[in-house]
C-alpha cells in the first residue's frame, strides 16, 4: 500500500494517517504482550515449579511490585488450584515435553506462579484490546480497511455507521485497558523476571548493527516526524544514528535456494530483485542440511554490505540514540532498576527489555492519536481517502515505489515496479529475513546465527539457552518455517563445538 | 479418570457457578442453532472427564487462523486449553520446541490413534517432492497424510487448508493444495474456509462434536451449514440500501459516510456463503461491511483468483435499482457456478449432506493417492 502510494506520489489525508497509527500501535501493544507471555515466557518461567508456590507469598511478591488489583492470596490460590487440576489430569497438552525442572530456570516458585497467573490473564486481555482493529477494520486478524490513498472506514460524527463520538469513546476505553495492563502487569513482570536472569545481559548480542525504518508519522508521511525514528547503528555505537539510505539495501542468495541471472555471488537491490527458486538441498525426509552450500529459503539482506538486526531492540536503540525523551526515560528506568549499564542492551535480555519499553511508550501514545482524530472530527475534517489516483487512467506509464513500515517484529519493506497499469516486479523484505538470514556471499552470518555463537548450553539434550536467544527475536514462524529445522541443527553444531 | 476433574467442578473452583455454566451451554446451543432441550446434553459432554486430544498443524500459513483461535470467547482459549480439550501440539503456542515438540505430535498419534482431532492451517505444497514446506526434514504432505489419516476427525481451518488459498493462487509456484486434495478420500473432514476462519464457528464445531460425537451437517464442499449455509447478501444489514438503489459511489462520499450499500465498490457479499453478518467477528464487535469496506469473498472458493480485483463490482450483477429480491441468490449461484469447476462438479451449492455426519471409519478410506473425489459420501 505504501509502496504504491510512494510510486504514484499519493498523500493521504490526516485522518488516514491517524487511523493507521492507532491500528498499528494497538497491534504493537497486543502483539508484544502475546510474545512476552505466550511465545517467550516459558523459556524463563517454570510452570511446574509454580505448583510449589505459597499463594500468600505470591500475593506479597505481586503487591510489592504493582498495584494491579488481582493480587490477593485467594486469587493466586485459585490459579494454583486450576493449574493443579490441570496437571493432575495427566494431560499436559501444550505444556507436555517442556524443559521443566531444567537447572537454567532461576525464578522462585512464587514468581513462577505469578507469571502463570498473568499468562492466563494476558490471554483473556489480548482478545479485548485488539477489538480496536475490529472496530476500525471490521475484524482481527486480517482487517479490511486499508486503501491505496487512505482508509475505508468513514468519519462522520452524525452517523451510526461511521467513526463517531461513540467509536472514539470505545477506542479510548480499550487504549486505557491496554496501558493499564502494560504498566501494571507486563512491565513489573518483565523487571521481576529479568532481575533473576541478569547473566543474559551478556549473552546473545549478535551482529551489533541495527536498522530501523521508523514509523508512526506525526505529520503527513514525513520520516523526519516519525514517532519512532528512522536510522542505522553500526558496531553498537550509541552516538546519533546514521541516516538511512534505502539504496544501500541489497540481497544475496549465495546460501539461499534462489538463482540470480548474474550469478549467485552478486547482491541486488530489491527494486531489481529476482525470486527464481533453485532448490539444491536434500530430498526429504532428511536430518541435516549442507550449510556449505545453499541452506535456506530466506535471502540475505544486507545494508552497506553489513548484516543488520531489526525489531524492537533496533527501534529502541535508534530512538535512544536519537534523543527520544520518553524512550530514554523508560530505558534508563529499566537499566537503573536492574543495576546494569547501556551495554547490557546489546543482548538477549536487552531484546526482551526493549520490547517491553516500546510497548509502554506506544501504549501511552495510543490515546494521544485517538484524541487527535477526535479533534479533527470536531473541526469538521472528515476526510479519510484521497482518490486522485484510484483510477488507473491517472497513472504514469511506469513508476517505482518503496514503502516501509515497522511491523512489531521489525523493519518491513516493499518495493513495487508498475508498468502499464500492472505490477512488473514486487519484492518484500520482511523482518525475519533480516534476522534469520543465512550467510551472505562474503560469509557473514545473519543476526540469529551470530547471536548463538558462544552461547553456553548446559545440557545439549535440553538446549533451552538456544530457545531463549532465538525466541527473543520474535521469529516469524510463518515466513521462515525452515528456521525451525535450523534451530535443531544449531544445537547439534554447538554440541560439536 | 477421576470424576473430580469434571469441567463443572473445575469451573466451580474458579468461582463459576452451575447457573453460569448452564448459561454458557445454552448460548452454545443457540450458536449451533439447536433447540434449548440440547443444553443438558452439551453440559454432559463438556463434563466428560478425559479431554479429547487435539493437534494443530501449520504448513504454508501466516498463522492468521492461529491468531483467530486466540480470539476465542465462547469458550475462551484458556478454557479450551486447560479444561475442554487437550491441545497437545501447536507450533506457535506450545512450550516445547524442536525435537521435543515433534515428540508431542508423535506421542499423540501413537497413543490416541483414531481418537484425536487434527486441525490443519495452511496449504500443502506438492511440487518438486514437497521441498517447499518441511518440518524437521519431513514434508508437509508426509505429515498431513499420517496425522490426518489417523485422526478421529480433521478440521481444515482457513482458505489455505481448504483449497490452497493464497499459495495456490495462479500460477501456484509450489503446487499448493488443501487437505482434501492432499489426503484423498479422507473421512470426517470439516472445511472452514475464510481468511482467516471465524473462531466463533470453530468453537461451535468443537462443542458440537464433543456433544453429539459426530460432526455438524455440511454442504457438499464439507462446510458446516450453520456457518456457511447462507449468502452474506441475504443477511446483510445494508441490504435495504441495495434494494433501494442507495450505493456508495466513491470512498469517503456521502453514501459511504451514511452506511449505504458497498456493491459498486466491489463487495462480494452477493456471492459469498458465510454467517459473518450474524455472528460478526471478535466476540461480536464488528465485521468488514460494518466497517464500511466491502466483503472480499475470503470464504469463497479460490478467492484470490475468483474474487479479484477486490474493488471491481461483480461482473454479472445487473441489479441496480429495485426488485432484486429474487435475483440475489441467482446472481450468487450464477457467478460462483461460472467461475469454479468444483461447484459444477458437485452440483448446486445448496445441496446438503445428511442432517449430521456420523463418524466414518478410516479403515474404509485409502490414504494413498486415488482418483476418489473428496467429500463424496
Amino acid at each position: 500500500m505504501r509502496a504504491v502510494e510512494n510510486a504514484l506520489g499519493i498523500q493521504i489525508p490526516d485522518n488516514a494517517r491517524l487511523i493507521r497509527n492507532i491500528i498499528e500501535a494497538a497491534q504493537y501493544v497486543q502483539d508484544h504482550v502475546i510474545h512476552f507471555y505466550h511465545l517467550h515466557a516459558l523459556d524463563w518461567v517454570d510452570i511446574v515449579s509454580a505448583l510449589d508456590a505459597d499463594p500468600a507469598d505470591t500475593a506479597a511478591l505481586a503487591q510489592s511490585i504493582s498495584d494491579w488489583p488481582k493480587s490477593s492470596a485467594d486469587y493466586f490460590q485459585t490459579v494454583k488450584d486450576r493449574l493443579s487440576a490441570f496437571v493432575a489430569s495427566g494431560q499436559l497438552g501444550l505444556f507436555a515435553n517442556g524443559y521443566w525442572g531444567h537447572p537454567a530456570y532461576a525464578l522462585p516458585p512464587e514468581a513462577n506462579l505469578m507469571a502463570v497467573a498473568h499468562y492466563l490473564e494476558a490471554l483473556d486481555w489480548q482478545k479485548e484490546i485488539i477489538k480496536i482493529h475490529a472496530l476500525l477494520g471490521g475484524k482481527n486478524p486480517h482487517l479490511q480497511t486499508y486503501l491505496v490513498g487512505g482508509m475505508a472506514v468513514p468519519v462522520n460524527p452524525n452517523e451510526q455507521s461511521a467513526i463517531n463520538a461513540h467509536t472514539i469513546a470505545r477506542l479510548k476505553s480499550w487504549a486505557r485497558m491496554g496501558l493499564d495492563f502494560v504498566a501494571k502487569v507486563y512491565i513489573p513482570d518483565l523487571l521481576a523476571v529479568a532481575s533473576f536472569y541478569k547473566d543474559w545481559a551478556g549473552l546473545g548480542g549478535g551482529v551489533g548493527n541495527y536498522l530501523a525504518y521508523g514509523d508512526f508519522p506525526q505529520v503527513g508521511d514525513d520520516p523526519n516526524t516519525f514517532f519512532l525514528p528512522r536510522g542505522v547503528i553500526f558496531n553498537k555505537e550509541l552516538s546519533p544514528p546514521k541516516p538511512l539510505d534505502e539504496q544501500a539495501i541489497k540481497e544475496y542468495v549465495a546460501h539461499s535456494w534462489y538463482a540470480y541471472t548474474e550469478g549467485d555471488q552478486v547482491a541486488k537491490h530489491p527494486s531489481e530483485g529476482e525470486t527464481q527458486p533453485n532448490y539444491t538441498g536434500p530430498q526429504p525426509p532428511y536430518d541435516f542440511l549442507n550449510t556449505d552450500g545453499k541452506y535456506s529459503w530466506l535471502k540475505s539482506p544486507r545494508y552497506q554490505d553489513a548484516p543488520m538486526e531489526v525489531g524492537p531492540l533496533a527501534r529502541m536503540l535508534v530512538a535512544y540514540a536519537s534523543g527520544h525523551a520518553r524512550v530514554q526515560e523508560v530505558v534508563n528506568m529499566v537499566l537503573d532498576t536492574l543495576g546494569v549499564g547501556p551495554e547490557a542492551l546489546f543482548s538477549t535480555l536487552g531484546r526482551v527489555a526493549a520490547r517491553g519499553v516500546e510497548t509502554l511508550v506506544l501504549a501511552e501514545q495510543l490515546e494521544n492519536w485517538i484524541d487527535e482524530l477526535a479533534a479533527n472530527m470536531g473541526r469538521g475534517d472528515w476526510a479519510v481517502f484521497n482518490g486522485d489516483m484510484w483510477e488507473k487512467k491517472n497513472w504514469p506509464d511506469e513508476a517505482y515505489g518503496w514503502g516501509s513500515t515497522e511491523a512489531p517484529r521489525g523493519a518491513l519493506g516493499h518495493w513495487v515496479h508498475i508498468k502499464n497499469g500492472m505490477i512488473a516486479n514486487y519484492q518484500a523484505i520482511v523482518p525475519s529475513t533480516w534476522n534469520a538470514s543465512p550467510r551472505d556471499a562474503n560469509g557473514q552470518r545473519g543476526p540469529y546465527e551470530a547471536a548463538l555463537i558462544d552461547t553456553p548450553v548446559a545440557d545439549p539434550e535440553q538446549p533451552i539457552e538456544i530457545l531463549r536467544t532465538v525466541h527473543s527475536f520474535d521469529p516469524c514462524m510463518a515466513c521462515a518455517v525452515h528456521v525451525v529445522d535450523g534451530r535443531g541443527r544449531e544445537v547439534t553444531r554447538i554440541k560439536i563445538v | 479418570m477421576d470424576s473430580s476433574l469434571q469441567l463443572e467442578k473445575r469451573l466451580a473452583r474458579r468461582g463459576i457457578t452451575r447457573r453460569e455454566f448452564m448459561k454458557f451451554c445454552a448460548a452454545m446451543a443457540a450458536t449451533l442453532a439447536l433447540p434449548a432441550r440440547y443444553t443438558p446434553r452439551i453440559a454432559a459432554a463438556l463434563n466428560e472427564a478425559a479431554r479429547t486430544p487435539l493437534v494443530w498443524l501449520e504448513f504454508q500459513d501466516c498463522a492468521g487462523n492461529t491468531e483467530s483461535f486466540l480470539r476465542a470467547s465462547n469458550p475462551t482459549v484458556v478454557e479450551i486449553v486447560l479444561e475442554i480439550l487437550s491441545v497437545n501440539y501447536h507450533e506457535t503456542i506450545m512450550a516445547p520446541a524442536g525435537r521435543m515438540a515433534e515428540k508431542s505430535l508423535l506421542d499423540t498419534v501413537e497413543q490416541y490413534p483414531g481418537q484425536y482431532i487434527a486441525v490443519v492451517e495452511g496449504s500443502i505444497p506438492t511440487k518438486d517432492g514437497g521441498v517447499y514446506c518441511t518440518i524437521g526434514g519431513r514434508t508437509a504432505l508426509d505429515i498431513v497424510r499420517e496425522v490426518c489419516g489417523k485422526a478421529l476427525a480433521t478440521i481444515a481451518v482457513g482458505a489455505c487448508a481448504w483449497d490452497g488459498g493464497w499459495p495456490a493462487a495462479s500460477p501456484n509456484p509450489t503446487g499448493a493444495v488443501g487437505v482434501q486434495k492432499a489426503v484423498p478420500g479422507l473421512k470426517n473432514l470439516i472445511n472452514m474456509p475464510g481468511c482467516p476462519m471465524n473462531v466463533a464457528n470453530l468453537t461451535a464445531v468443537i462443542v458440537h462434536f464433543l456433544t453429539f460425537n459426530e460432526l455438524p451437517a455440511t454442504d457438499v464442499m464439507g462446510r458446516p451449514l450453520f456457518a456457511y449455509g447462507h449468502i452474506i447478501h441475504n443477511y446483510c444489514p445494508r441490504r435495504g440500501h441495495f434494494d433501494a438503489g442507495r450505493y456508495v459511489e466513491e470512498w469517503g462520499d456521502e453514501g459511504h459516510r451514511k452506511g449505504w450499500c458497498l456493491y459498486k465498490m466491489g463487495c462480494k457479499g452477493p456471492q459469498t456463503y458465510s454467517n459473518c453478518p450474524t455472528v460478526l467477528w471478535n466476540d461480536g464487535t464488528n465485521w468488514p461491511i460494518g466497517a464500511s469496506h466491502g466483503c472480499v469473498g475470503c470464504m469463497a472458493p479460490a478467492f484470490w483468483d475468483t474474487m479479484t480485483p477486490f474493488y471491481e463490482r461483480l461482473p454479472k450483477a445487473q441489479v441496480e435499482g429495485f426488485g432484486v429480491e429474487a435475483s440475489a441468490d441467482t446472481i450468487g449461484l450464477a457467478v460462483v457456478g461460472g467461475v469454479t469447476a468444483a461447484f459444477a462438479a458437485h452440483g448446486v451449492v445448496s445441496a446438503v449432506r445428511a442432517r449430521r455426519q456420523p463418524l466414518a471409519s478410516h479403515e474404509e478410506a485409502t490414504l494413498t493417492a486415488t482418483t476418489e473425489k473428496p467429500d463424496n459420501q
